[in-house]
């Protein structure tokens, strides 16, 4: 009997074997392959179209004018500069305010935790061109807000908030506050209780207990909340547009406009690759800052 | 085993997901060489625009695009938001007239929101030899329809289709610089760029684009942030030409706007959206175009927006006149019933009857005595936003008109950097 | 004995502090909290109330007139913002389809196998969720322009699968990861073949997590406006539709429009968490 089931076994392995190998490729395939044609490859064509030459109506010619991307950062420095500074605030708003939110749901939130995370999910389920707009309505200047606030004379008549940058600030920290606190609460939920009633039986106050040993405990959440916060901040250019003013101009508003308007699809392409670039650069210091690890364990 | 907290329901796995990072050091730096090296091995050129008639010949063979004249029943017309009249459910009177006096059904679609992102929509398909889905398009001038023709994607006009234009067109909108001869294109209807204000803020009515930069506005300015409507005035206001403006005039016409920005006088530049700032309060003065100070003024019941306060100026420099263009684009499907609808709307009855709705200046002069006699819409007859007066008209501006592709760059190169 | 020791541990609070600061800064964490929350929900409350505003049939103005039910009595009164919607709707039902299942796909070789492709798959999901969206669709427009390929539905489609795959992967794997093996070698033991194994017992104990990264890519697709702005053509989503209308002001159709679409992933949503309750797993934590 033994034999038999070792012949068997034996007459069955190259067969699976061989079938196990391809699997993984045969799977990967399909979805691969999309990739590859539509994500890779394009982001390939677009540095190449980055080293072009031309316009519209004459036709682009390959020059490999990598000039382009000194010249394009230069003439649009100011804007890179304020995306990145307008990114960093509204990360860091968010993760103000996303904090103690996913901090109080997790630890305290009880039986009805989970309808607080959906409250959190809320603002998905509208279009995010709705909320941006929704919030233009908030704070119109004579709107519900500000306008009860001045006929209480509370406020000069000529404050404003819309057109500056504490609107599209604010707006981008709105639109992407879920997206920090979702991992929070990921990380914070998974704290060990008896970690945290250990700390406290060893005398530790409450805000030790908390600065010792929770928050330490939820620092990968928070690594992954900025993560996933401020790199589409960064390239965000709805709320600048809706809500914005003279001075509040992202990278985004321009890439958009030299693609989309006035069709220098060179420049274009060279102000998405150093945008790109930029990020990626910063995401694998922190990655190795971090350690990537870390990363990878706490999820 | 550890005790689950309670009410600990929601499936952890798409929480998990959202933030789920599996990398290594080592395979990231490995990887990103790979990605650098598919980026260089990409070395095609975007083509240029292969095809069209860019060098029209002397005589078209019309024959071949307008075949025996006999419409094919059906059209398909691109249009601007609120550019037609329409009636309570929504129907255009005159696109019904029209299908009734020629069989001709119309689609209609304002899917046009601004000249150059629609014109990045239809240049590719054109570049392909492709049918855009139009066979009528609505562009201005000052770039818009400069680019279509120059590109060679306009269809040119057989004018024997256009005897109504030959009659009743304006004389002074004929053999436009942009499209000389009207090979391509006739207007749809033209409008002024000048000066908005809320009366009810501003008790001294302005008189030209210099008030725009009044330090008494600070914050409650609107201006155009497009590269004809903000310059345009801008050089006007200083006494120049801006077709005859040298570089450096641009130049000084450019600063004069940037300390104004610097000061914090403007509070945005825009694009239509500026009536909207302006009928919410967020500026109190503005560029404005004439139409839409006329629409924002009348009331709600006369299909306007019911703010009587706001009125239009022509600047004392003189205001910009602009005008939007119908024109066939290439590979259009149904040139005939196209250019049978363009001599349709420059019947003196149909002009007024669009007139009277569209509230902004028609091409056809002699629709105002329709509006006056027949519509008994004296408000709409008399108003010099909708049927100017050769005064008005002979202090005007027209808008830049560009030589060379490399003189639009110069040109947006030192506006460009003022309205974004 | 000690389970009921850390039972009652666990109900008693944690530390006992000194005095009266304790009763109003036990409110500060929870008001915060829920400051917050209503931050949160604020746009979607003037949304839905808005959209009940009789402001007339052209445009939503701030000036409450009055309730009307207007919106939605003449939900269709626009016919180029239903037909944007329309497409909303057909390009997230068929890019959630194909994503959902490529995704799963290299979701289940990323778990199961360890094959030399692996850490480049990893990296590349990483790099498109990482990417950000004004260069993921400007790259896409550029490979268009570049082969003269006219946009319309059929690239915005192509688009959005691009991008969703990664997401479904990601969700899926992440089920996967606590998916108990056992299972299926009992399976296999019982003398079920590969294929019945993964159609019996691996799908359905999956299926949440599918349905999860499905859920999620829909509501991606039919809410994306930069990627669909870059390589949407001549063609309108409702995203697009309402972008562009800002300009001449929006319609009430398209606040009664996102409440309507607001209820219905609400209910879905609600839908799933229930579905959740009721399908006993088996996760190894």
């Amino acid at each position: 009997m033994e034999r038999r089931v070792a012949a068997g076994v034996h007459v069955g392995k190259p067969r699976t074997r061989l079938g196990k190998r391809l699997a993984p490729y045969l799977l990967v395939l399909p979805g691969g392959l999309w990739l590859l044609i539509f994500f890779l490859v394009p982001i390939g064509f677009m540095a190449s179209v980055s080293l072009q030459t031309g316009n519209l109506e004459e036709g682009f010619r390959q020059t490999w004018h990598f000039h382009r991307y000194i010249e394009v950062f230069q003439q649009y420095r100011p804007e890179f500069i304020r995306s990145f500074v307008y990114g960093s605030i509204a990360t860091g708003i968010t993760l103000a305010a996303g904090y103690p939110l996913a901090y109080w749901i997790a630890f305290h939130g009880g039986r009805h935790k989970t309808t607080f995370l959906f409250l959190l999910l809320l603002p998905f389920f509208v279009s995010f061109v709705i909320r941006t707009l929704a919030w233009q309505f908030i704070l119109a200047d004579d709107g519900i807000v500000l306008g009860a606030l001045k006929r209480w004379h509370l406020l000069p008549h000529s404050f404003h908030v819309l057109a500056t940058q504490t609107a599209v600030i604010s707006g981008i920290a709105y639109n992407f506050l879920p997206f920090m606190a979702l991992p929070l609460y990921v990380a914070i939920e998974r704290i060990d209780r008896r970690v945290v009633e250990a700390a406290s039986d060893l005398y530790a106050n409450k805000r030790d207990v908390f600065l010792r040993v929770i928050f330490p405990l939820s620092i990968p959440g928070v690594f992954a909340g900025i993560l996933l916060t401020f790199v589409p901040a960064v390239g965000d250019y709805v709320n600048a547009s809706i809500l914005g003013g003279t001075n509040t101009t992202m990278i985004g508003n321009i890439i958009q406009l030299e693609f989309l308007q006035n069709f220098h699809y060179p420049a274009a392409a060279a102000l998405s690759f150093i945008l790109m670039g930029i990020l990626l650069v910063g995401i694998f210091i922190y990655a190795r800052v971090l350690g990537a690890r870390s990363i990878e364990e706490y999820v | 085993m550890s005790e689950k907290p309670e009410g600990r329901s929601i499936d952890p796995a798409l929480l998990r997901g959202l933030t789920q990072r599996r990398i290594s050091r080592r395979d990231m730096l490995k990887y990103g060489g790979g990605a650098v090296g598919l980026s260089i091995l990409a070395a095609c050129g975007v083509s240029g625009t292969a095809t069209g008639n860019r060098s029209t010949p002397s005589v078209t063979n019309f024959s071949k695009i307008y075949d025996d004249g006999k419409p094919a029943g059906v059209l398909n017309f691109a249009n601007w938001e609120d550019y037609i009249d329409v009636d309570s459910k929504g129907n255009s009177p005159s696109l019904r007239q029209f299908t009734k006096d020629t069989g001709i059904k119309v689609n209609y679609k304002t899917v046009i929101n601004d000249n150059d992102p629609f014109l990045a929509k239809i240049i590719p398909v054109l570049q392909a030899g492709q049918d855009t889905g139009y066979d009528l398009v609505v562009l201005t001038n000052g770039g818009g329809i400069e680019r279509l023709i120059r590109l060679g994607y306009a269809t040119p006009l057989d004018h024997k289709y256009l005897p109504n234009w030959e009659k009743n067109a304006d004389p002074k909108t004929k053999d436009p610089v942009y499209d000389p001869g009207n090979k391509y294109t006739v207007p749809w209807q033209s409008g002024f760029t000048g000066i908005g204000y809320n009366s009810k803020l501003i008790k001294t009515p302005p008189t030209g684009f210099k008030d725009l930069l009044n330090p008494a506005y600070k914050g409650k300015v609107g201006m155009f942030a497009n590269n004809q409507d903000l310059p345009c005035p801008a050089l006007a206001s200083m006494g120049l030409d801006p077709n005859k403006a040298t570089p450096d005039q641009w130049k000084q016409a450019a600063d004069l706007v940037n300390k104004a920005r610097g000061d914090g006088i403007i509070r945005k530049f825009y694009d239509q959206s500026y009536i909207n700032a302006l009928e919410n309060g967020d500026t109190i003065i503005t560029q404005a175009w004439s139409g839409d100070i006329y629409i924002a003024s009348q009331p709600k019941s006369g299909g306007g927006d019911g703010y009587p306060e706001m009125k239009f100026v022509f600047p004392q420099e003189g205001p910009i006149y602009w005008h939007d263009n119908i024109a066939i684009p290439l590979h259009a499907q149904h040139p005939v019933d196209a250019i049978t609808y363009m001599n349709y709307v420059y019947r003196p009855d149909v002009a007024g009857m669009m007139a009277d709705f569209i509230w902004y200046v028609t091409p056809v002069p002699s629709a105002k005595d329709y509006v006056l006699t027949t519509l008994k819409d004296s408000t709409v007859a008399n108003s010099p936003l909708i049927f100017p007066t050769t005064e008005d008209l002979a202090h005007a501006w027209q808008y830049k008109f560009f030589k060379t592709p490399q003189e639009e760059d110069d040109w947006n190169a030192v506006w460009q950097p003022v309205y974004t | 004995m000690s389970v009921v020791m850390t039972r009652e541990v666990a109900k008693a609070p944690p530390v006992i502090p000194p005095g009266r600061r304790r009763t109003w800064t036990r409110f500060i964490l929870p008001a915060y909290a829920g400051l917050v929350l209503f931050y949160l929900v604020l746009p979607i409350l003037i949304m839905i109330l808005y959209g009940f505003n009789a402001s007339g049939f052209k445009r939503v103005s701030f000036r409450w007139e009055g309730f009307s039910l207007f919106a939605y009595t003449h939900l269709f009164a626009r016919p180029d913002l239903t037909a944007a919607l329309k497409n909303s709707l057909v390009i997230a039902v068929g890019s959630t389809i194909i994503a959902t299942m490529l995704g799963t796909l290299i979701a289940l070789a990323l778990v199961r196998y360890r094959f030399r492709g692996r850490g480049v798959s990893e990296f590349v999901l990483f790099l498109n969720i990482s990417a950000p969206e004004i260069v993921l669709g400007a790259s896409l427009l550029a490979l268009f322009v570049s082969f003269g390929v006219p946009r319309g539905l059929l690239t915005i489609v192509i688009a959005h699968v691009m991008f969703n795959i990664a997401y479904v992967a990601i969700t899926v794997r992440a089920r996967l990861a606590g998916f108990d093996r056992h299972l299926e070698e009992a399976a296999q033991d019982l003398g079920a073949g590969p294929w019945t194994t993964f159609l019996r017992v691996t799908l359905p104990l999956i299926w949440p997590g599918i349905l999860a990264g499905g859920l999620l890519a829909f509501a991606l697709s039919i809410d994306d406006f930069v990627i669909t702005n870059f390589n949407a053509g001549a063609a309108q989503t409702f995203p697009l539709w309402v972008y562009g209308a800002v300009k001449v002001g929006i319609p009430p159709q398209v606040f009664a429009m996102g409440t309507l679409i607001f209820m219905a992933g609400v209910l879905l949503a609600v839908a799933n968490i229930l579905l959740q309750h009721r399908k006993p797993v088996t996760l190894n934590r």
